[in-house]
């Protein structure tokens, strides 16, 4: 009841504030008002609790737009001022026009609504003894009681409404209204008699009365009745107005039962669930924050930033011409998450290397050079070459036959600086977490990592669990992979370096390996087209990994040698003295050899090269991209400063 | 993804790295658009990439109402300067109605239509291994020995048959939906009729949900659910619950789930079709997918795992 008193009220009142003047037009529309009005001066002054029962089940749609209700209780009990200004004599014009304002303003249901609402009125208008207009009035209620709103029902209601609100009695009508909205009461039970008894209920209303009744009876599972399910359902449909309504309203049901019971959990699971994303929101804070920290050393810093923070949003952008990112605001926070690597660490030059995803977590990759001498002390792992015990240090007890097995002499790892530890590698998880640096690669790692294929997880501490079993864990993996990546898929233009005039020793032990390239300062650049054309315009600038697992060949006789001296004589040391004579040297491509010399793979060519765009020729740039390392790109827009990255996905190649 | 939130799909997908280039994007966005009208479709997905060795495939599906139904695929691909002329792609071999297409388009404009998938497509390219070249016409020979009766003589001939990488290309994008196209729980609703629809009122997973691999489904016709327990099934809501979920799914662990961006973005990634990615900002209504990648299923898995 509260609902369609309210809704009245509010559809009167916005009728009335927003619509202006169109009364005069409604009023001429509708026809019946004048016996109404009067009658509904006088139906408001009694409890509406004879009433209730008819009301009822128009109460239900009520209730439904039940959220419309409450606003219109507000404004309805100011009562706007309009209707208040108006003398009781003007009603009727009023009434007609608010209502036909209304039915047009409205949906069905909502002016079914307000027809409902109309329903106690009369109900009203039964108990009101001044009522000669019976008939009108029963009208109505047969009318309003079948849940049809005609117009002339709507009429009533505004009718009846309107002078309502005029009434001084306005007040009383809105207590009886309320005691009428408890929808959660039994209605049967609480009905005052007061009102009620005036007329006796015909039968129509003992049936409405127990219609309401069943209604609102609790379900003994959930503890709802269908009464408030559906005005809420009512009422969230009015509120959406979702398209072809009567399509989803089963979903609706469902929907609003599930709400019905999540409201009081809401504030305990959200405190919970949204945490992480809390953390991560401040840990990037952190990210944008930093610049403005580091006062005093913000000028020195500067010098050495302009040198080792790349750009890179510049790069992203060619790369997004490309159809290769991250997405502009992950960039930034990487861009940022450099940043502060750099600051912390004495780094000399610093590149943003690329991605790598994992199962749970990804890594964001970072390379990285050293200022001159300022390395960091690395954690020696085992280096020392080993020979498997023969047995010397045991005493002679044990008959086990002694093997007389010398494990081939494991060979060992590049010098930082170079070859395959050319640069170091800084990875995190997240743009805002700490950096870690990843340790040296050993070529035993290099080598085992080219016969194995595994997923990354995201934790650097994870154990590789393979065969032939990898010589560490995902760290190890990882800056194995890394290496192999860079060693295979780092291009430049051609020209772009070059060798420098300057060498020590050009002929050195090994053989005329140039280690070391320097920016060419006459590079012009050349033309994108030709770079996508022909993939002799670019070369490797990064040293190949022999298979032996550097990039410098080591010979490991000479150092097995020496160790054969220290040794008892025996047989086997002779025989293995004449093997190492049969290991050859490994030789591979020089640097900057040029693309096209790289191998097939199973038939198809090693790199794809297109234009970024077919559409805008003079301003595209030149895509490389590696078959074998799938997710490998370099760009070159053909002038002076071009770019190589990588964007690795799930690092495994073609092997 | 739909085309119409294409863009803020886009972006929540590029954690994976693949995305398109702006002229791409603007390109698409308009010729998908005129896909929807001139096919009839209810709503265009922007369904990934295939990356060839010469050039790469855009790959878009169209739906109609019922969203189970079989989708048509269209496919554009761009040919490069310099390179083989394609011939005019008229051919729209069998485009059928209600069937699937793929369209294909010279100029990055148009999209021709694809023929639906067969069984005996799908043997057919079996054979077929590596890259995709990035030219529908291409055709891969592959030489078979099929058993010859002469006569009263049986011996081996070895015939060379020829696949065009068009059939390749549309049991490969078959394959790849039929096993890892993906979609949450109560996105989709069946109505007592029998047709699938959109359910508009489907506010997003929660995020405890949004973790579970069992609240997302295949997007295809149910398999496994008729061999589910009776007691398994008096747990679901037929209404919603009418698609294989992915929890079951074999090898264990083909599924790779990551929370982005602190909690506020799931991503599934599937590690058997290496390309393919699932979003979805939980509690919102956005979820889609997308596969760039180069068309290879990855056989390795079992091992990588």
């Amino acid at each position: 009841m509260e609902d369609s008193t309210p809704l009245k009220q509010k559809i009167q009142h916005q009728e009335l504030g927003e619509t202006g003047r169109p009364w005069e037009e409604m009023v001429t529309a509708s026809q019946d008002p004048e016996p109404a009005l009067s009658e509904a001066s006088e139906l408001e002054q009694g409890p509406e609790t004879g009433p209730q029962p008819r009301s009822s089940p128009p109460g239900i749609l009520q209730s439904g737009a039940s959220t419309p209700v409450d606003d219109l209780v507000g404004p309805g009990v100011s009562s706007p001022p309009s209707p208040s200004q108006e003398p009781s004599s003007t009603p009727s014009p009023l009434a007609p026009a608010v209502q036909d304002l209304m039915a047009p303003w409205q949906s069905d249901k909502t002016t079914s609504v307000i027809s409902e609402a109309g329903t106690p009125h009369f109900d009203h208008l039964e108990q009101s003894s001044d009522n000669g207009e019976s008939t009108p009035h029963q009208t109505c209620q047969s009318e309003g009681n079948t849940f049809h709103q005609s117009q002339q029902t709507k009429c009533h209601l505004y009718g009846p409404r309107d002078v309502s609100y005029n009434n001084s009695k306005r007040k009383e009508l809105r207590f009886d209204i309320f005691q009428e909205e408890d929808s959660n009461s039994n209605y049967d039970l609480d009905q005052p008699e007061s009102g009620a008894s005036e007329v006796a209920p015909s039968m129509l209303e003992i049936a409405i009365q127990n219609a309401k009744a069943y209604l609102l009876k609790s379900s003994s599972k959930s503890g709802l009745n269908l009464y408030d399910h559906l005005s809420e359902m009512l009422t969230k449909v009015l509120d959406k107005r979702p398209e072809n309504a009567v399509d989803i309203i089963e979903n609706v049901s469902q929907d609003v039962k599930m709400e019905h019971f999540s409201i009081k959990l809401d504030t305990l699971q959200n405190e919970n669930e949204m945490l992480p994303a809390y953390e991560i929101a401040e840990k990037q804070k952190a990210l944008f924050l930093q610049g403005n920290l580091e006062g005093a050393d913000q000028e020195m810093e500067d010098e050495i930033a302009e040198h080792s923070l790349p750009n890179v949003m510049e790069s992203a952008f060619y790369f997004e011409q490309a159809g290769v990112g991250l997405g502009t605001d992950e960039t930034y926070r990487i861009f940022l998450a450099l940043k502060q690597l750099t600051d912390t660490h004495p780094i000399q030059k610093c590149r943003f290397w690329g991605k790598i995803l994992g199962l749970e977590m990804n890594y964001i990759v970072a390379e990285v050079e050293f200022r001159e001498g300022e390395d960091e002390e690395e954690v020696e792992e085992e280096d020392e070459p080993e020979e498997r015990d023969n047995g010397d240090n045991e005493a002679n007890e044990d008959e086990l036959p002694r093997s007389f097995y010398k494990a081939p002499q494991s060979i060992p790892k590049e010098e930082s600086r170079t070859g395959a530890n050319k640069y170091v590698y800084f990875v995190c998880n997240e743009p805002g977490r700490p950096w870690v640096k990843l340790p040296g690669v050993t070529p035993a790692q290099i080598v085992i990592a080219r016969k194995i294929k595994k997923f990354f997880t995201g934790r650097l501490d994870t154990p590789i669990v393979s065969y032939p079993p990898f010589p560490g864990n995902e760290s190890n993996y990882l800056r194995a992979q890394i290496a192999r990546i860079s060693a295979g898929t780092q291009v430049s233009p051609l020209g772009f370096y070059h060798f420098g005039e300057e060498e020590g020793e050009e002929e050195e032990e090994t053989e005329g390996r140039r280690d070391s390239f320097e920016e060419n300062p006459d590079f012009e650049g050349i033309q994108v087209i030709d770079l996508v054309e022909s993939l002799s315009n670019w070369v490797h600038h990064v040293q190949h990994i022999l298979p032996q697992g550097r990039c410098n060949w080591f010979n490991p006789i000479q150092k097995s040698e020496e160790e054969e001296a220290a040794e008892a004589e025996e047989e086997e040391e002779e025989e293995e003295r004449e093997e190492p004579d049969y290991i050859e040297q490994e030789v591979g491509p020089p640097l900057l050899t040029p693309i096209s010399e790289d191998l097939e793979i199973q038939n198809i060519p090693p790199w794809t090269t297109r234009l970024s765009s077919n559409l805008i020729p003079q301003y595209a740039i030149a895509v490389l991209r590696s078959n074998l390392w799938t997710g490998a790109y370099a760009f070159s827009n053909g002038k002076k400063p071009w770019q190589r990255g990588l964007k690795k996905t799930s690092a495994e190649g073609l092997r | 993804m739909d085309e119409e939130s294409l863009l803020l799909s886009l972006e929540l997908a590029s954690g994976s790295g693949q995305g398109l280039s702006p002229d791409r994007r603007a390109s698409l966005l308009t010729s998908l658009m005129l896909v929807k009208r001139d096919y009839r479709f209810d709503r265009v997905l922007f369904w990934g990439r295939i990356l060839g060795l010469v050039a790469d495939y855009y790959i878009a599906q169209g739906l109609s109402e019922d969203q189970l139904a079989p989708r048509k695929t269209l496919y554009r691909w761009r040919r490069r300067p310099g390179w083989l002329r394609p011939q005019d792609d008229t051919e729209e071999p069998g485009a059928s109605e209600g069937q699937e297409g793929v369209g294909a388009s010279l100029n990055c404009m148009e999209w021709s239509l694809l023929p639906p998938a067969t069984e005996e497509m799908e043997m057919q390219t079996s054979v077929v291994k590596g890259r995709f070249m990035g030219d529908p016409s291409h055709a891969y020979e592959h030489t078979e020995l099929q058993k010859v009766n002469e006569g009263e003589k049986v011996f081996e001939e070895e015939v060379v048959v020829q696949i065009k990488e068009e059939t390749r290309l549309v049991s490969i994008i078959d394959q790849i939906d039929k096993a890892v196209a993906v979609i949450p729980r109560g996105a989709l609703f069946k109505t007592p009729f029998g047709p699938i629809r959109v359910n508009r009122t489907f506010e997003g997973l929660s995020l405890s949900e949004a973790k579970k691999l069992s609240s997302y489904f295949h997007f295809r016709e149910p398999v496994e659910l008729k061999n589910k327990t009776l007691l398994e099934k008096a747990d679901l809501d037929p209404s919603l619950d009418f698609m294989d979920s992915l929890e079951h799914d074999i090898p264990k662990g083909s599924w790779s789930i990551q929370m982005e961006r602190g909690n506020t973005l799931v991503v599934l990634r599937s590690l058997l079709w290496p390309g393919l990615t699932f979003y979805h900002a939980p509690r919102t209504k956005n979820y889609g997918y997308i596969y760039v990648g180069t068309g290879e299923k990855n056989i390795d898995l079992p091992f990588m795992l």
